[in-house]
C-alpha cells in the first residue's frame, strides 16, 4: 500500500496537470484571433466593404509598388447575405414546425423516425450536402447558383433548428399549454400565441446558432454557388461568399494578403453571432 | 343526500389511462350550484383525474378514455365541442401558471385573446378591473398592469390565474389543489377568496388537505382507488362518516 | 377546422424531412451507380489506383478511405490529452463555478471558428513548426492535418463528456471519499467507470465530426492520390478529394467522386448511430 504522502502528491499533481492542460486549450482561440488581427487589420477600410474583390493583375501591381491591395470583399458579403437569408427563409419555418410536431408527439413511431432522420442529416458531412445540392439544383438548372448554395445551407440549418425548437418547447411547463386550452382556446392558437412566444428566446438562440454555423461553410458552396467576381443578386446565377473568397485568395499568390482581413471579418461576424446567441439563451433561461 | 337543481351531474363516469384499467370507476354525483364541493382522497385515488374530465383536459392525451355522461346545465359536455366546454368550466392548476410572455392585463383577458374574440378597449378595461377585484388583486397590481405576470409572488400569481379563469364567466370553477404550491399566508388568502367567490360561482376543488376541505367546502367527496366512497355535506362527513374507509382516512389512519 | 389544417401542416413538414433524407440517399446512390457498375463495388473500395488519364481512366477509393480514417483516428488520439482535462475541469473540479463556464464558453467558441480559418492558421503557423521538426520538407501531410483536426474536435469531445462526468451522482463519490480515497482515486475508480460509456460516446461523436471535416484538411494534407503509409506522408481524405476535384470532374470521375461521397456519408452515419445507441442505452 502506498503511503499517504505519496498519494497526496499524486492527487495534487493530477489536479495541476489537468488544470494546466485544460487552460492550454483556450490558447488556439486567442492565437487564431491574434494572428488574424495582426495580419489583417491594415487591409480593413471603407473600400473593403464596398468594393468587389480585385483582379490578380491589380493586386500584383499594388504588391509591386508596396501599396495595400485595392478592392474589398463586397461581392462576398452580399453573396453570404443573400444565401444565408434565403437558407434561413427555407429552413426556419419548416424547422420550427417539425420541432413543434416532435415536442407535441414525442413518442409516436413517426416522431422517432423523423428524429432519427434529422440526426442523420445533421451528422452528414457538409461536403456531402454540397454534392446533394449539386445534384438537386445545379444539374437540373445547368448552372451553379446562389439558390443551390442556399439549399445546401438550409439542409444544414434544418436539423439544428428542429432540435433547438423541440428542446426549447420541452422545457416549457406542460401546465402552460393546459392553461391555454382550459380557457377554451383552440390548439392552434395555444401553440402560436402561448407556447411559441414563451419559447421565443430559445428559438431565437437556436436560429442564430444555426446561422453562425453555416455562415463559415466553404466546402458545400464550392460545389454549388461556385463564386463570382462581381456582386450578384440573381439567385440562379453563380454567387460569391466570404468563405469562398478566402478560398480564392488562398489559391492566388497575388491576392494572398487579402485572406487575413476577410478571415478576420468572417470570424468576428460568426463569433459575435455566437456570443449574442448565448447571451440571449442565458437571459431567457433565468426568466 | 339529495341535491336539488344541480348545475353539474356526473353519471357513471369512468376514466382509464390504459385499456381495461380504470383510474376512475363509474362515479355518479350531482354538484350543487354556488357551493363549494371538495374532492378528497389519498394520492392516486383519481380525484384530479375526475376533475380534469369535467374540463375535458384528458383529450390532450390520446390514451385516456372517458365514458359516461357529464351534464352541465343538463347538456352532456362529453358530446359538446371541447373548446366551448372549457370556456364554461374554468380551471385553476396546482402550480400558478400565468402566461410568461403576457402582461398582467393580457393574462386576465387571455381567454378572449386566445379565442380570437376582440373586445372594445373600454369593455376590456372593465373586465380586467372586475376580474382582478373579484380575486382581491386589483389594489396590489393596478399600477403595474402592464408588467409581466411572472413578476408577482406565487400567491398573487395564483390569484391572477383565478382571475384569468373568471374573466370568461364560467359556470363552474374547477381547482386542482390550487394552494399546494403556496405558503400558509397565501393559502389563507385564497381560501377566503373562495368563500367570497361562491356567492357567484360554483366551485369544485381537489385537495388532499383535509382541514382545508373542512374549512371551506359545503359538500365533500371522498375517493379511494378510483371509487367515490362517500359524498355528503361536509359537516356530516367530518362528524359522522358513514363509511369505515372515510373514517380511517379522516382520522389519519392511511393516505 | 383550423386545428386540423395546422396539424396536417406539422405532419407535412415532418414528411418533408423524410423526403429530404430519402432524396439525399437517392441522389448519392444514383450518382455513384455508374462508378460502381464500371468497377464493381468491392473493386472500387479496394483499389488504390486514381488515374484520370483519358485512355486508362481508373478510380478507386481505398487511398482516401485510409486517409480519412487515419487522420480522424489520429486526431481523436491527439485530442484526448486536452479534451479529457477540459471535461474534468468543467464537470468535476470546478463544476458549477464561474471559471468552468468561462472555459467551456471559450471552448464552445472554438467550435464556431470556420474550417477554412483553421486551415489558414494551420498553414501559416503550424506548418512551419512541422517543417522545423523535420517531419517532411513541405510540412503538409497526415500529421499536420491530424493535429489541426484534433484542435477542431476538442469542443465536441469535451463538452458532452464534461456533461456526463458532471452527472455522476454525488452519493457515489461521497461513498469513496468516506473510505479515505483522494480525489484522484475517486475520479479513477468511481467517476470514470460511472461516466465511461458517456465519455466514450462523446468521443465517437467527435470522431464523426473529424471524418467529415473538409477545408482545413484539404489545405494541409498535401493532396496527393497515394495510399499514405506513415505520419509524414501526404495524401487525401474522402472529403478533400471531393473538394479538390469535383469542380472539373465529369463522367466516370464525377460518378466516382459521388461514390466516395456516398461512402463518407455511410461511414459517418454508422459512427453517429453507434454513438447515439451508446447514449440511448445510458438513459
Amino acid at each position: 500500500m502506498s503511503s499517504l504522502k505519496y498519494r497526496t502528491i499524486k492527487d495534487k499533481t493530477f489536479f495541476y496537470v489537468t488544470c494546466f492542460l485544460a487552460s492550454l486549450t483556450v490558447v488556439p482561440l486567442f492565437a487564431i484571433i491574434w494572428e488574424l488581427i495582426k495580419k489583417g487589420y491594415k487591409q480593413i477600410n471603407w473600400n473593403f466593404f464596398t468594393e468587389s474583390a480585385p483582379s490578380t493583375l491589380d493586386a500584383m501591381l499594388a504588391r509591386n509598388t508596396g501599396d495595400i491591395i485595392p478592392g474589398g470583399i463586397a461581392n462576398g458579403i452580399t453573396g453570404t447575405l443573400l444565401m444565408v437569408v434565403l437558407a434561413a427563409i427555407i429552413a426556419i419555418p419548416i424547422g420550427i414546425l417539425v420541432g413543434i410536431h416532435l415536442s407535441e408527439h414525442p413518442k409516436t413511431k413517426f416522431s422517432y423516425i423523423t428524429r432519427f432522420l434529422t440526426d442523420l442529416i445533421q451528422g452528414s458531412p457538409s461536403i456531402v450536402i454540397g454534392i446533394i445540392a449539386y445534384a438537386w439544383i445545379v444539374k437540373p438548372i445547368g448552372s451553379y447558383s446562389a439558390l443551390a448554395g442556399s439549399v445546401a445551407l438550409s439542409i444544414m440549418m434544418l436539423p439544428l433548428i428542429v432540435r433547438s425548437t423541440e428542446e426549447t418547447l420541452k422545457m416549457l411547463p406542460g401546465s402552460l399549454k393546459e392553461a391555454g386550452l382550459a380557457l377554451g382556446a383552440s390548439y392552434t392558437s395555444v401553440i402560436l400565441k402561448v407556447l411559441l412566444p414563451a419559447a421565443f428566446g430559445g428559438l431565437f438562440t437556436g436560429i442564430l446558432l444555426a446561422i453562425s454555423r453555416v455562415m463559415g461553410e466553404t466546402a458545400p458552396l464550392m460545389l454549388t454557388a461556385l463564386g463570382s467576381t462581381t456582386i450578384n443578386w440573381d439567385i440562379v446565377k453563380p454567387t460569391s461568399a466570404v468563405p469562398l473568397l478566402i478560398w480564392e485568395f488562398y489559391n492566388d499568390p497575388n491576392l494572398i494578403d487579402m485572406i487575413w482581413s476577410s478571415s478576420l471579418f468572417l470570424l468576428i461576424l460568426i463569433l459575435s453571432l455566437n456570443i449574442i446567441a448565448k447571451q440571449i439563451a442565458k437571459k431567457w433561461r433565468i426568466q | 343526500m339529495v341535491i336539488t337543481n344541480p348545475i353539474l351531474q356526473l353519471k357513471d363516469v369512468s376514466i382509464s389511462y390504459t385499456p381495461g384499467k380504470n383510474a376512475v370507476e363509474s362515479v355518479s354525483a350531482d354538484i350543487a350550484e354556488k357551493q363549494i364541493t371538495a374532492i378528497m382522497g389519498p394520492s392516486g385515488c383519481g380525484k384530479s383525474t375526475l376533475l380534469r374530465a369535467i374540463n375535458r383536459m384528458h383529450e390532450l392525451y390520446p390514451d385516456i378514455k372517458t365514458t359516461g355522461e357529464i351534464l352541465l346545465n343538463g347538456k352532456n359536455i362529453l358530446k359538446t365541442n371541447p373548446m366551448e366546454v372549457r370556456r364554461m368550466a374554468g380551471m385553476v392548476f396546482q402550480r400558478p401558471n400565468p402566461f410568461p410572455t403576457m402582461s398582467i392585463y393580457d393574462n386576465v383577458i387571455a381567454g378572449y385573446k386566445l379565442n380570437g374574440i376582440s373586445l372594445p378597449k373600454r369593455e376590456k378595461d372593465e373586465l380586467v378591473e372586475q376580474s382582478l377585484k373579484n380575486v382581491g388583486l386589483w389594489d396590489e397590481v393596478k399600477d403595474s398592469l402592464f408588467k409581466k405576470g411572472t413578476f408577482l409572488s406565487g400567491g398573487q400569481q395564483q390569484r391572477l390565474c383565478i382571475a384569468r379563469a373568471l374573466s370568461l364567466k364560467p359556470q363552474v370553477l374547477l381547482m386542482d389543489e390550487p394552494t399546494s404550491a403556496l405558503d400558509p399566508i397565501a393559502t389563507n388568502r385564497i381560501e377566503e377568496l373562495l368563500l367570497d367567490l361562491k356567492k357567484e360561482f360554483t366551485i369544485m376543488i381537489v385537495t388532499h388537505n383535509m382541514s382545508q376541505a373542512a374549512r371551506i367546502s359545503d359538500y365533500s367527496m371522498f375517493m379511494y382507488l378510483g371509487n367515490l366512497i362517500e359524498y355528503d355535506e361536509t359537516q356530516k362527513m367530518f362528524t359522522n362518516p358513514s363509511d369505515k374507509r372515510t373514517e380511517e382516512y379522516l382520522t389519519g389512519q392511511f393516505g | 377546422m383550423r386545428d386540423i389544417i395546422f396539424k396536417r401542416l406539422l405532419s407535412i413538414c415532418c414528411i418533408l424531412i423524410l423526403l429530404i433524407s430519402a432524396g439525399m440517399i437517392y441522389s448519392l446512390v444514383s450518382g455513384s451507380l455508374s462508378a460502381f457498375g464500371h468497377y464493381g463495388f468491392f473493386q472500387f473500395i479496394g483499389s488504390t489506383e486514381w488515374n484520370p488519364h483519358p485512355d486508362r481512366e481508373t478510380y478507386g477509393a481505398l487511398s482516401f478511405i485510409v486517409g480519412t480514417l487515419l487522420t480522424s483516428f489520429l486526431a481523436l488520439i491527439f485530442c484526448i490529452p486536452f479534451s479529457l482535462p477540459v471535461a474534468l475541469f468543467t464537470g468535476e473540479f470546478f463544476r458549477g463555478k464561474k471559471i468552468a463556464s468561462f472555459i467551456s464558453s471559450i471552448i464552445d467558441l472554438l467550435a464556431g471558428i470556420p474550417s477554412i480559418v483553421y486551415g489558414l492558421w494551420g498553414f501559416y503557423t503550424f506548418r512551419p513548426l512541422i517543417i522545423e521538426m523535420g517531419v517532411n520538407a513541405q510540412g503538409f501531410g497526415i500529421l499536420t492535418s491530424s493535429i489541426i483536426l484534433a484542435i477542431m474536435i476538442i469542443p465536441y469531445a469535451s463538452s458532452l463528456s464534461g456533461e456526463f462526468i458532471s452527472m455522476v451522482p454525488n452519493e457515489l463519490k461521497e461513498a469513496a471519499y468516506s473510505l479515505g480515497a483522494t480525489r484522484y482515486e475517486v475520479i479513477r475508480s468511481v467517476t470514470f467507470p460511472a461516466a465511461g460509456s458517456g465519455v466514450f460516446a462523446s468521443y465517437i461523436l467527435a470522431l464523426g465530426r473529424a471524418l467529415g471535416e473538409t477545408m482545413a484538411v484539404t489545405m494541409l494534407i498535401g493532396n496527393t492520390n497515394n495510399l499514405p503509409t506513415s505520419l509524414a506522408d501526404t495524401g487525401n481524405t474522402m472529403a478533400s478529394i471531393i473538394a479538390n476535384q469535383f469542380g472539373e470532374a465529369d463522367g466516370l470521375k464525377l460518378s466516382s467522386l459521388i461514390a466516395i461521397g456516398l461512402l463518407l456519408f455511410l461511414i459517418t452515419a454508422i459512427i453517429n448511430l453507434v454513438a447515439k445507441l451508446v447514449i440511448k442505452k445510458l438513459n
